[in-house]
């Protein structure tokens, strides 16, 4: 069997530099190694020294790891993120719509689109949120749609993350580290730029608060600082200017949530919750949480507090819901589908079940409510005795998985031990909802550091890039004439 | 703003000036052993001095319990390095590091950059090294890291509540350790004659001065010999000095005053009424009732106002 080829984000198969790609190219040839590697190492104090590190927080040094950061962007032409955004806007709008048919009318169930049962007995499926009215109809307030891509213009969501999406700090430290480590690069481009994510966050954030609440008190809810995102909850509270509260500082009285300040209680409006369902109220959910607020569920539904994400997003991101999505967008907004879903096969049906069976070697296998590149099989990948003892797993609860094909994802080249090589990555944007629907342009992009890999999480050692998107595509290789000097012009406009 | 963020930027703020302070007792400490034996009057002799800092900062029986030999060595391993004592420099900066990261949204990313990078630098230290490279350096550099993130705090921090909680944190500490500081003095001399400024007197007076960067002032105000009255009258009563019990005072009774509403009172009258001492005190009452006496009570009031402060706006209740 041949190799297979990949689509690299940055060189063509006959080995010429991408349109996109040819200015960093010409920057990436001309600088000295020597400055390179100084940047780099740069770059990872920095990223020390600012506390951006995730995982396992223990007492003693080196329990605090970075996440290895790439200095080669992911570039993305602007003519492809278009489509790409409004690929993104679309699903989300549609399963925004899908949650709020789901917990009240549940017309696409009795349309006969997705078995009942399917919803209904689904362990994220919470029966209190029916009936309950949310603010502006929105469920998943910030949605984290993992895309990744296969060929030439030909995108594919790999996932939805509607619960606590999170890595939208890596990719704004990231750009704030390109931009410090080389500057010469923005003045030479127009990337999109992408720091204005927490004002949009705050400005939705803002927009959900129960009705007739002029100046709506906004907090983020922390799980606290042992979490492995704890410093993006942090980042997130500071840059919006909001108080990041932990469940011990908030209280329920009459219905309504309140936090303890040093001038005695205050109200809280909306929460920005960073704490699964599970271990949101232990009076309604697990009861041994101690991450929770008693009482806050009840509030809840009495419409006196919001909470972003909505509780019961669960059920539109599980996996086993994920091939009904272009389902979805036909039936609420009556369009086709503008991203590529990937073929899935439901080990629960005996037909797909068989053929996966005989396909293992081929495919992908996924539990339903894995997550963080756990609890997952690599066909291709694995070795046979690994491939033996999943297909155990199978048997034994064949509705706990779902397959699909093994994609070829695309690469881009990265800095490895060895020097430059390809390495396969995914895309992480972000998609706001609350006003409207709103996404900054790019995502976080990351990387498989692993030869061969594919598995991007950084629980799994992967690393990430910076995402560029161009504002205008470089048409061709000829210097621009008046237009690359008014978009220097704008880029110094922007200071 | 949260209680419990309150409490954090307090508690950080009194873990660096905490910091700050011990090695500003042991680098004294350090000095005064480089003091010729020979200049030692007759009749008096010398307290162990390494026994010093644990004495007057409170913790020689959890040292005991630690080591069994008293000795230079031990004593600066017990204070510096080992972070099985709380109030070690490095579980000092250990615990106000970790004060920040849980509210760094509180805080400028300065602060918390500088702070942090504090921490980085000083978790990979021993005392090996720290010997090696000289123990002065050590104690430069953790003075030099305390005024760094005192200077970060005010050049770029919101003067909102927080800040207030900042500065009190930290002038609630250096009042405790000031006293604590001054009283060194009451514990270096076993058998202290009545007499004064003989030449060991000098030293160890003027070593108190420099540990809390006072000697030059003295200087500047008295210019004069150095007596145990003018010292008190520095260290305590004028409210010019940066380490004084009295501009300690002003700063926690205006901080309190402004925090203070119809259900947090007691915190503020306790403040005023200590702070009406310092403003209205003579190093005479001080004398008469004695240096050490005077200090051991001021320093039972500033434990009890600490109570007072946690009370009423650290710990959360139902209000």
């Amino acid at each position: 069997m041949a190799a297979a080829v990949y689509y690299d984000e940055m060189q063509a198969t006959d080995g010429a530099v991408r349109a996109h790609y040819r200015e960093f190219d010409a920057w990436l040839k001309n600088t000295p190694s020597t400055r390179i590697a100084q940047k780099r190492a740069e770059a990872d104090l920095a990223f020390h020294r600012v506390g951006i590190t995730f995982a396992v927080y223990g007492e003693e040094s080196g329990t605090e790891r970075l996440i290895p950061f790439d200095i080669i962007p992911r570039i993305i032409p602007e003519a492809e993120w278009k489509r790409l955004e409004a690929g993104l806007k679309q699903r989300v709008k549609a399963l925004n719509l899908f949650l709020g048919d789901i917990y009240h009318d549940q017309a696409i169930l009795d349309a006969g689109f997705i078995p009942r049962e399917k919803v209904v007995n689904n362990s994220q499926y919470r029966a209190g949120m029916r009936g309950v009215d949310v603010p502006g109809g929105i469920y998943a307030h910030i949605a984290g749609i993992d895309i990744v891509r296969a060929g030439e213009g030909e995108f594919y969501v790999l996932e939805d993350n509607l619960r606590v999406p999170s890595g939208v700090s890596y990719m704004l430290e990231n750009r704030k580290m390109m931009m410090r480590l080389f500057p010469e690069l923005f003045a030479k481009q127009s990337i999109a730029p992408v720091e204005h994510y927490p004002n949009l966050l705050l400005e939705n954030l803002r927009a959900v608060a129960p009705a007739g609440i002029a100046n709506p008190v906004v907090v983020v809810l922390t799980p606290g600082v042992y979490n492995a995102a704890y410093f993006e909850h942090s980042f997130l509270a500071q840059q919006m200017g909001v108080e990041l509260v932990e469940g011990r500082d908030l209280f329920v009285k009459n219905r309504m949530v309140y936090m303890h300040t040093t001038r005695g209680a205050q109200q809280v409006d909306v929460i920005y919750r960073r704490i699964d369902d599970d271990y949101l109220d232990p009076e309604a959910f697990r009861p041994d949480s101690m991450l929770g607020v008693p009482g806050l569920f009840s509030a809840y539904q009495a419409g006196n507090v919001a909470l972003a994400n909505a509780i019961g997003t669960g059920i539109a991101d599980d996996k086993s819901m994920y091939l009904h999505v272009p389902e979805m967008i036909r039936f609420y907004l009556s369009e086709e589908p503008i991203l590529n879903t990937v073929p899935t096969w439901q080990l629960r049906l005996k037909k797909d079940l068989a053929y996966v069976l005989a396909h293992l070697a081929e495919l992908v296998v996924k539990e339903v409510h894995g997550a963080g590149g756990y609890g997952m099989l690599i066909g291709p990948a694995a070795s046979a005795k690994e491939r033996e003892s999943f297909r155990e797993r199978i048997i034994a609860q064949p509705d706990k998985y779902i397959a699909q094909p093994t994609l070829s994802l695309s690469t881009c080249p990265t800095f490895v031990e060895a020097g430059i090589a390809p390495r396969h990555l995914d895309l992480r944007p972000f998609v706001v909802s609350g006003r409207e629907v709103n996404i900054v342009p790019g995502g976080l992009t990351r990387v498989a550091l692993r030869e061969g890999s594919l598995v991007v999480n950084s629980s799994q050692g992967g690393g990430t890039k910076d995402t560029w998107v161009l504002e205008h595509d470089a048409q061709s290789s000829e210097p621009a004439g008046p237009e690359g000097q008014s978009q220097q012009q704008r880029q110094q406009q922007r200071g | 703003m949260l209680s419990r963020t309150a409490n954090e930027l307090y508690w950080m703020a009194r873990h660096i000036e905490r910091a700050e302070n011990t090695a500003r007792m042991l680098d004294i400490t350090s000095r005064m052993l480089l003091l010729p034996y020979h200049i030692m009057e007759p009749g008096q002799s010398w307290a162990e001095p390494w026994a010093i800092p644990l004495i007057t900062t409170g913790l020689a029986t959890s040292y005991y319990e630690r080591y069994t030999e008293l000795s230079a060595g031990n004593v600066l391993q017990f204070l510096i390095c080992d972070r099985g004592n709380p109030s070690s420099i490095m579980s000092c900066m250990y615990s106000a590091r970790e004060s920040a990261r849980a509210v760094r949204g509180a805080l400028t990313s300065e602060m918390y950059e500088d702070l942090n990078a504090t921490w980085l630098e000083l978790r990979s230290k021993n005392i090996d090294e720290i010997y090696s490279a000289g123990l002065s350096e050590f104690f430069d550099w953790v003075k030099t890291r305390s005024h760094l993130f005192r200077g970060v705090t005010f050049g770029t921090m919101l003067r909102d509540e927080g800040y207030r909680f900042i500065r009190l944190g930290g002038f609630m500490e250096r009042a405790d350790n000031t006293a604590r500081i001054i009283d060194v003095k009451y514990h270096t001399l076993l058998d202290s004659a009545d007499e004064v400024g003989g030449a060991v007197d000098y030293y160890q007076w003027s070593a108190v001065l420099r540990s809390v960067s006072a000697f030059e002032s003295y200087r500047r105000i008295y210019r004069d010999v150095i007596t145990p009255v003018r010292v008190a009258e520095l260290l305590i009563l004028r409210d010019d000095m940066p380490r004084s019990l009295h501009m300690c005072m002003n700063a926690i009774y205006e901080i309190l005053t402004e925090f203070s509403d119809a259900s947090t009172r007691e915190p503020a009258r306790l403040a005023g009424e200590l702070h009406a001492q310092l403003h209205y005190g003579r190093t005479e009452q001080i004398f008469a009732a004695g240096l050490h006496e005077y200090l051991m009570a001021f320093l039972d009031k500033i434990h009890r106002l600490g109570e007072e402060i946690s009370n009423h706006f650290l710990v959360p209740t139902n209000r």
